[in-house]
């Protein structure tokens, strides 16, 4: 019912993977379909969420093949890799977003704090309210900008009175950096507001539930340059509080606002590590030819 | 540019040009065929509503004759007698037939003193009972009474009957008209608005005839099938479309509803009948019996259409309530829900407008009882607005035929008023961002 165009079609991808290296004669051809390796470590001294061995499957479909990455805490990690990689179906996974998607299957350890996620005694509602998540297109709720940050506090009770609740509203659209262009018309659609604002907003309503780790799906795909890069900014602060996992096309984006990079390559993890070395001197050639631009 | 490449590029621009017309052409019948489509739809709309009013927009008014009644204690037969049920058994069209002797003392002869009694309605005995009841101490006083003339006579004054038809081509003789027009010349008899019309239920007199048994009973029968088949098919639609899983089972009862969507209405009330009234033995002719008919007739339509509303949500807003940690039910009520319900609502009336005018289930389980009195209940016996236009169209009388168009009137406007209402709604839920 959900998102059919999230579910990529892997054999497509494979076969536009192998003319679009294959016109770009320059490059040496890699592509192979047989499994690759992790290159580089994959594991941080201090990990919120731990990802062991974990396939997606749509269907008969592997769509992510043994995937292990950790998130540590307090840290920007960047997902790059061409068009259906699987870097957005990896992301899912770790607030379960895909349950959604009925064809889909996950196997593998996930764990939250220690805690496995997809442990049949874990309900997905505090999941997500621990793992919050900020979508490709700016998706606001058509009601009021108060009501989109108030909602999430609301339904989870986590405020104690309307005082309390305005304050959440607040801080929420001050860390969102929205608050100054908005204060005066809270009870305006939240529909109504620039692409970039939305964005914000989507994000103050992640962040009004107070969760522990953010993700985000191409969050800036349907920006401009400015609004880019006042989220970009967004991202550096809300880091001191939030670790975030966060997809991206643009690696010039990956590069600005990620600690840690992790390069996807048609549902493999190809190679992962510091974003510095990763931009400056990857190890692995498919990374090479991605970043380089000859692939991708 | 090799010249090859220039001489295919003008021949490009020319092609299109030289077949500009063609297209504008194209484009311009296309239109007139619209318009014209249009026109003809307007044109039989027209007439129509032009024939229904003018045929109907008579039943809204009755001819009336004034009688100067003496509320005689020895005419009604009461004695000294004034209690409820002597009051009630007293002979009051004995006062009618005093009052027309007294306006025509030259009448003697019998048949044409019957003939001449046939002036008013039979209802004015009732009418004058009503009062005497009402307030006894009329009695042994005098009063001028408005009573409804008979149907011919109404019929005569709203100039269906032709006078100047030989005598034997008219269903009223020469005396008759003679009658009314020594009354007419008097001022004594005259067209008023007919609020029994909109106030008494069926009746075998086309004079004393009724909307409100019909009206009440549409009404009531509508009542229970919005209250039944609005929630069900939410919840159906809901279920369907955001929780159940997609397999076999739910393809079949998918397929199902689309099918029962197409199942012919009088196949509901033979189902009706076997199921409400000869299992559940539940009344006859009762709205509660024709609701529940209509609810199964209905529930396919209101479901199709509340399911559709629900696909035109979009996802980003399931998937925002859900990312940030609400649970489905949630996200339903609170974001779904609000989203879809303008369109559900017009799913909704869509099937109630289609069941308003339904008649052939209802006859299965015996809606087309003749009804006079109001029914207040769902339990009631009663009859709805399409039936009794069925029952009135079916009468011989001349005055049943204007009867049957006001009818048509009032369920045109019983119907226009729900829709209104519906707008009303669907406009103050509608969001516009």
């Amino acid at each position: 019912m959900l998102m059919n165009d999230m579910t990529p079609d892997n054999s497509l991808a494979r076969e536009s993977g192998v003319t679009a290296s294959a016109a770009a004669s320059t490059g040496p051809m890699r592509i192979s379909r047989e499994h690759h390796e992790t290159v580089g470590d994959y594991t941080v001294a201090d990990p919120r969420i731990t990802c062991r061995n974990v396939d997606v499957y749509y269907g008969d479909k592997r769509a992510i093949h043994a995937v292990n990455l950790d998130i540590g805490r307090n840290e920007v990690v960047a997902m790059i890799g061409p068009s259906g990689c699987g870097k957005s179906t990896f992301l899912r996974c770790l607030n379960r977003m895909n349950d959604t998607i009925e064809s889909c299957r996950v196997t593998g350890e996930i764990e939250l704090d220690g805690q496995d996620i997809y442990d049949k005694k874990i309900d997905v509602v505090p999941l997500r309210s621990q793992v919050g998540m900020v979508f490709q297109k700016p998706n606001p709720f058509p009601k009021s900008i108060y009501e989109n940050v108030a909602w999430g506090p609301r339904i989870h009770g986590l405020a104690q009175n309307k005082a309390d609740l305005n304050e959440i509203v607040e801080t929420s659209l001050q860390k969102a950096g929205l608050w100054s262009e908005v204060k005066d018309r809270l009870e305006k659609p939240g529909t109504g507001l620039s692409g970039g604002q939305q964005q914000r907003l989507c994000i103050a309503r992640t962040i009004a539930v107070s969760p522990e780790v953010i993700l985000m799906d191409e969050p800036c795909s349907a920006l401009d340059p400015i609004a880019t890069a006042k989220i970009e900014d967004l991202i550096d602060e809300l880091r001191q509080q939030y670790s975030i996992a966060i997809v991206t096309h643009s690696m010039q984006q990956a590069a600005r606002v990620s600690q840690r990079t992790a390069y996807f390559h048609m549902g493999d993890l190809i190679e992962v590590g510091e974003t510095a070395t990763i931009f400056t001197n990857p190890v692995h050639p498919l990374t090479e030819d991605y970043i380089t631009g000859r692939f991708g | 540019m090799t010249r090859k490449a220039i001489s295919q590029r003008l021949r490009t621009i020319d092609i299109v040009n030289a077949s500009m017309r063609r297209r504008n052409a194209a484009e311009k019948r296309f239109q007139i065929y619209g318009k014209l489509a249009i026109a003809a739809a307007m044109l039989f709309l027209i007439f129509m509503f032009g024939n229904i009013i003018y045929k109907g927009h008579t039943a809204f008014v009755q001819a009336f004759v004034a009688l100067d009644i003496s509320f005689d204690a020895q005419v009604l037969g009461l004695g000294d007698r004034r209690d409820k049920k002597s009051l009630a058994s007293a002979d009051y069209a004995a006062l009618v037939k005093a009052a027309l002797r007294q306006q025509f003392p030259d009448v003697t002869k019998r048949k044409a003193k019957r003939k001449l009694y046939k002036l008013v309605s039979s209802g004015a005995s009732y009418q004058l009972a009503d009062m005497v009841k009402n307030n006894p101490d009329l009695i042994g006083t005098q009063a001028r009474v408005w009573v409804p003339a008979d149907d011919e006579i109404d019929m005569l004054l709203k100039g269906y009957i032709d006078r100047k038809l030989p005598e034997s081509e008219r269903r009223l003789s020469d005396q008759q008209i003679s009658w009314v027009e020594t009354l007419e010349a008097k001022e004594l008899i005259e067209t008023r608005f007919n609020f029994n019309f909109f106030t008494h239920g069926d009746s075998r007199d086309a004079e004393l005839a009724g909307i409100l048994a019909a009206l009440s009973g549409s009404f009531l029968t509508l009542l229970v099938t919005l209250t039944l088949a609005f929630p069900i098919a939410v919840a159906t639609a809901i279920y369907l479309e955001e929780f159940a899983p997609k397999n076999k089972w739910t393809d079949i009862i998918e397929v199902n509803i689309n099918n029962l969507a197409a199942v012919p209405s009088i196949v509901f009330g033979l189902l009706g009948l076997a199921l409400f009234i000869n299992w559940f033995q539940f009344p006859r002719s009762a709205p509660l019996v024709g609701g529940l008919v209509l609810t199964l007739m209905t529930l396919p339509t209101i479901i199709i259409s509340s399911r559709a509303a629900l696909k035109t949500v979009p996802n980003a807003i399931r998937q925002a309530a859900l990312g940030i940690g609400a649970s489905k039910v949630q996200m339903i009520r609170h974001h779904v829900l609000p989203l879809a319900l303008p369109g559900m609502l017009t799913g909704t009336i869509i099937g109630m407008a289609q069941a308003l005018g339904e008649t052939a289930p209802l006859l299965m389980i015996g809606m087309v009882a003749f009804i006079v009195d109001v029914p207040t209940s769902i339990v009631d016996p009663s009859t709805v607005l399409p039936v009794q236009i069925f029952l009135w169209a079916d009468s011989p009388e001349r005055a049943f035929v204007e009867k049957t168009s006001g009818a048509i009137m009032v369920l045109l406007a019983f119907l226009i008023a729900m829709n209104a209402m519906a707008v009303a709604v669907r406009k103050k839920l509608e969001r516009r961002w």
